[in-house]
């Protein structure tokens, strides 16, 4: 039965809801409009929100000074190919973990998130030699498999969970129906985590388009992607903001496009197992 | 045709075609506006030299050198030309990471070079890196607003003038403040200005058996001065400006003084972005009549790393950028106004660009009042105006800088700062091998 919810009560939380939303949107909104308007507009005391002499010369600029279509299909392939890789190398992993764990399970689980808490800096000349030596430097394989490999953890982590959530006696129903192990992966425990795996897959592509140290420090020309793209704006000494804003706003739109279509897979897959 | 005939006819073939394809050079460079243009330029380069093709990384100022250290340290090869400041070029020659310039051309006219600016770039009689652009720092200063109160800016002030100008000038009600300096910690922030200001103090970074100076009271007068300088009469949040902040404020009509790089110069003055451009004058940097200007030396230049196996064709592109030929190409095509400054003492002698460039003349005797092999009054072991030429200065330089915004923020005495900056000035010197 649904409960009542009183008239001021919905109204509080959808103005505390709205609040909070617009606060977490707005940097955004603003780098969005300021790629609309002439560099002094952008640094204007008192700012302007909407009305100013609307331009899209900034976006002139960064087009004739940038190859955004190169930065672009590099971003597109290393979020893209890293994250379908972890996946396949990490499904089964998670399904080991989740329904035959053994005495060291969680103790591996621990150990590979540990990874994640050592600062990237920390082993970028022992990375950047290993690129050197096996030819790697400034190439989107380079880059797929460093973005593979420290988005793993993550994807494992959160697949654990998922897969957690599923009841062990289906896959043995599978089992003693004669499934092998492929097929009960493949075709019993995939299609019923398609929530979990759906939200994964699409919050590593987003970790992966905004990762922006190994992708600035291992690629030159070539394979650089649209975190390059955004550092060749901004600047310590001179006032490029409307540039710089309009240089985000192609960056960021992409996936931005990309998780607004996916909401809904994106919203299921964070709460599957919550509502149960 | 037997097939190994047809082998080798192929391999020839190959290599051939291998010799034939265009060079292609890389070029790691900084995103600012006299860089971006030359990328527009490169046309007449490509054209000149048509088995030559140009690859370009433009990357913001802290990513390009964290980049660049990192491909010629563990000798990535990534690039063939990297464009690095004067900080770099002599501990980089020194390492042996960096190539001389021997053969940029008979009518490179290398002595038509910047003194000041060739000797920061200089190691053992030879060239290691060709300026690009060259800038020095000085006194941008509000016109109508020194005429209002009654004060006359001289061409070479003393700090004691700037001071009680600025506390004259400000006026918080309406958000006028006197002077807006650096006091964003890092050692091209913050330290970049104070340790320029100290040369004119008299106070020095380290003495000549390298230990550090901060106990002394040439250090204690400077950084009095500037933190009761900028409670009075400097802007609120003073302790996290930099560049751009100022920038901001002295383009809304906030700051009565800026003193900062020469670069500035052309922004302030340029009415597309400025609010107060017609009402900009220039002033060199102060003294305290010790002998020493406050004003740094920086460029931005061309350098090849060693192991590149591009040399001539990556000398036949310094040349061009950084030739004479270069300055006429840009003020032919977008005047002698966006013509890079602070290279070459042709360019100061030429009356289009005198007439195009009203900061021309402060901007050189800014360059030539540097003297980045003795900066400060006393003899010190380093070289570097604003900065200490040893690769340890980019950690101390931040760590310092963090003490000194923490004195100006109010967080802690002027005199405990030093006290700090000598302790850990200290302990990173002994760890380095300096101090014996």
């Amino acid at each position: 039965m649904a409960r009542n919810v009183s008239t001021q009560r919905k109204i509080v939380v959808t103005v505390v809801a709205w609040t909070i939303g617009i606060l977490i949107f707005f940097p955004i909104l603003w780098t969005f409009l300021t790629s609309f308007k002439t560099e002094a507009e952008a640094i204007a005391s008192p700012p302007s929100l909407f009305f100013f002499d609307w331009t899209t010369e900034n976006y002139h600029e960064v087009q004739s000074r940038s190859n955004y279509f190169l930065h672009f299909m590099n971003s597109v392939v290393v979020s893209f190919g890293s994250t379908l890789i972890g996946l396949i190398i990490a499904i089964p992993s998670a399904w080991a973990m989740a329904f035959s764990p053994t005495k060291r399970t969680k103790d591996v689980l621990m150990w590979m998130l540990s990874t994640k808490m050592m600062p990237s800096v920390g082993v970028l000349v022992p990375m950047y030699l290993l690129f050197r030596n096996t030819g790697l430097l400034d190439t989107r394989t380079g880059l797929v498999i460093v973005l593979t490999l420290i988005n793993l953890p993550i994807i494992i982590w959160m697949l654990y969970t998922y897969f957690k959530e599923i009841p062990g006696e289906i896959l043995e129903a599978a089992r003693m129906d004669g499934a092998s192990l492929t097929k009960e992966i493949i075709y019993v425990l995939t299609p019923m985590a398609i929530p979990g795996i759906a939200s994964t897959l699409l919050l590593n592509i987003i970790l992966a388009w905004n990762e922006a140290f190994w992708t600035l420090n291992l690629s030159a020309a070539k394979a650089a992607p649209l975190t390059a793209f955004i550092a060749s704006y901004s600047s310590p000494e001179g006032l490029f903001y409307a540039k710089l804003s309009a240089a985000s706003t192609m960056a960021i739109a992409p996936i931005l496009i990309l998780g607004w279509f996916s909401q809904k897979q994106l919203v299921r897959g964070l709460t599957f197992g919550a509502v149960k | 045709m037997n097939l190994r005939t047809f082998l080798l006819g192929t391999c020839s073939a190959v290599a051939l075609a291998g010799l034939a394809q265009a060079e292609t050079l890389t070029i790691a460079t900084v995103n600012n506006g006299d860089m971006i243009r030359m990328q527009k330029l490169t046309d007449d380069f490509t054209s000149k030299n048509p088995d030559i093709t140009l690859e370009w990384v433009t990357l913001e100022e802290n990513v390009l050198r964290q980049r660049v250290t990192t491909d010629i340290a563990t000798k990535g090869g990534q690039y063939d030309i990297m464009t690095i400041g004067t900080y770099e070029v002599p501990i980089w020659a020194k390492q042996g990471w960096l190539l001389p310039l021997d053969n940029l051309g008979a009518d490179y006219d290398v002595d038509d070079l910047l003194p000041a600016i060739r000797s920061g770039l200089t190691i053992d009689d030879k060239l290691y890196a060709a300026p690009f652009y060259g800038e020095s720092s000085m006194v941008m200063y509000r016109k109508d607003l020194f005429e209002k109160a009654g004060l006359t800016m001289p061409d070479a002030p003393t700090w004691d003038f700037i001071a009680d100008a600025a506390r004259k000038i400000t006026d918080k009600g309406n958000e006028v403040y006197g002077i807006c300096l650096r006091g964003k910690a890092g050692w091209g922030e913050n330290m970049a200005f104070l340790t320029a200001t100290a040369n004119a103090f008299g106070a020095r970074w380290f003495d000549e058996n390298w230990k550090p100076q901060f106990d002394q009271p040439e250090w204690k007068n400077a950084l009095d001065f500037y933190v009761k300088l900028m409670n009075d009469a400097g802007p609120p949040g003073a302790s996290s400006n930099g560049f751009n902040e100022n920038l901001s404020l002295f383009q809304t009509g906030k700051c009565g003084m800026w003193i900062d790089a020469t670069v500035a110069a052309s922004f302030v003055t340029n009415p597309k972005e400025s609010t107060v451009a017609d009402k900009v004058g220039f002033a060199l940097a102060p003294d305290t009549g010790l002998g020493k200007r406050g004003n740094w030396l920086w460029a931005w230049n061309l350098a090849i790393p060693a192991g590149s196996q591009k040399v001539a064709a990556a000398e036949k592109f310094i040349a061009w950028a950084t030739g004479k030929d270069y300055l006429k190409l840009v003020a032919d095509k977008e005047g002698w106004a966006n013509v890079p400054p602070g290279t070459r003492t042709s360019l100061y002698a030429n009356p289009e660009y005198q007439k195009a460039a009203p900061f021309a003349k402060m901007t050189l005797d800014s360059i030539n009042a540097a003297d980045p092999k003795n900066p400060a009054v006393k003899p010190v072991p380093y070289v570097g105006v604003q900065f200490v030429a040893i690769p340890e200065f980019q950690g101390l330089g931040t760590a310092v800088g963090q003490q000194f915004s923490a004195a100006l923020a109010g967080q802690m005495s002027v005199d405990d700062a030093l006290a700090s900056a000598q302790k850990l000035t200290e302990r990173e010197m002994t760890k380095a091998g300096y101090i014996k």
